[in-house]
């Protein structure tokens, strides 16, 4: 696969992937405002996600459309990172996901907006915007959580530790890509230290790093999420509503 | 300003039925060919996920059909981006008729904007809270007047 088209569709992936683990928190968060909230920003990942994968299509110019692309393929040719298909947890676990994703995807774009790909740029320059709210949505969340209760900051050290070793891929060496993620690491490091030291939240020590998604290699919680978000697509091939 | 701008600058928003297109700033640009008629119509999303885009381009075409252009071309860009300054200040009013707080203005280094006071659309009180970031649109969040004590939708700076 060639660099702008992988790039691109990984992001995409991180994206969609994102936006149907998000979206089953609808009607299940701890309080209304929280589950419009969380469904607000799947709804902002799937936007993203939709110019990401119609772009990504247009690069590899075999003629799929964003919905070829999220609907028919299997979970052996999806790009997107681990941490996104995981599954979401106690809300603790998914405040954790959302703030590492967001403190990812925060100066992603930005760097994104400046590429000298004219699509990509644009997409960059939107996006960003939004994950600013969800980066902010998330460290409220982590440190509300964190430096609250003992049960709560027992818990949200518990989510912290048990999403921190799949960080590590997101920032793994991509030298053609059109924004290389290894040079996003510290402004990450820096954004997510912070948030943790006033959750009074201890940054788990690196040891083992899961990675492979890039490469199509996934956990097991992929071909079930797949077999949701795609079971009506393919059994009505060509539906409209 | 031409008959096939006016009829799409008078599409209103499928969210907010209060304002136009035009008034949010979504509506960037309508472009007629003088030697063919063709109506090209330029427009951009609030939010790159907006479920009411698809709503916007039919009514878009349905009032070009309407004035006599039912071949329009409607075109959606996102670059540059979206941002709620480009708010009408009647837009802005019909808003705050409606109550709904208009977005304060936005900081230009890309940073979440600082919201300062929103003043209640109802009783004009600075003493307000925000009860949710995210409200019943994706462009909205949910507050609270703790003078006259209604919750009200404010459009989020972006």
């Amino acid at each position: 696969m060639n660099g702008p088209f992988a790039f691109t569709l990984a992001l995409g992936d991180d994206a969609l992937i994102a936006a149907q683990r998000l979206a089953e928190w609808t009607t299940r968060a701890p309080e209304m405002e929280e589950d419009i909230a969380l469904a607000n920003i799947a709804l902002d990942q799937l936007g993203a996600a939709r110019l990401l994968l119609s772009y990504a299509g247009e690069l590899e110019g075999a003629g799929r459309d964003e919905d070829a692309l999220a609907y028919l393929r299997d979970d052996r040719e999806f790009r997107n990172c681990l941490l996104v298909e995981l599954p979401n947890g106690d809300f603790a676990v998914t405040m954790a996901k959302l703030l590492v994703l967001a403190a990812y995807q925060v100066p992603l774009y930005t760097a994104l907006a400046d590429c000298p790909d004219e699509r990509l740029a644009a997409i960059g320059g939107k996006a960003r915007k939004e994950s600013a709210y969800h980066l902010d949505h998330a460290a409220l969340w982590v440190k509300r959580l964190g430096d609250g209760t003992e049960e709560s900051h027992r818990r949200m050290q518990a989510g912290v530790d048990q999403i921190w070793p799949y960080a590590d891929e997101l920032f793994a060496a991509w030298p053609d890509a059109p924004v290389d993620p290894a040079i996003l690491r510290s402004d990450f490091d820096d954004t997510v230290t912070a948030v943790f030291a006033e959750a009074t939240l201890t940054v788990p020590e690196v040891g083992w790093t899961p990675a492979g998604g890039r490469d199509g290699v996934h956990t097991e919680h992929l071909s079930y999420l797949l077999a949701e978000m795609q079971v009506l697509h393919r059994a009505h091939p060509g539906a409209r509503w | 300003m031409s008959r096939a701008r006016q009829a799409v600058a008078a599409v209103v928003d499928p969210e907010i039925r209060v304002v136009t297109i035009d008034d949010l700033g979504i509506l960037r640009s309508v472009q007629e060919d003088p030697a063919t008629g063709r109506v090209v119509v330029t427009i951009t999303p609030t939010y790159t996920g907006c479920p009411a885009m698809d709503v916007i381009r039919a009514d878009i075409r349905r009032a070009l059909a309407a004035v006599g252009h039912p071949d329009a071309e409607v075109r959606t860009v996102h670059s540059p981006a979206w941002s709620t300054d480009w708010i009408s200040d009647a837009g802005r009013a019909k808003l705050a008729a409606a109550g709904i707080a208009p977005p304060v203005p936005v900081r230009r280094d890309g940073v979440v904007p600082l919201t300062l006071a929103v003043r209640c659309p109802r009783c004009g009180s600075p003493e307000t809270e925000q009860l949710s970031r995210f409200g019943s649109t994706a462009c909205k969040a949910l507050w609270r007047c703790r003078s006259c004590a209604e919750p009200f939708d404010h459009v989020k700076a972006l």
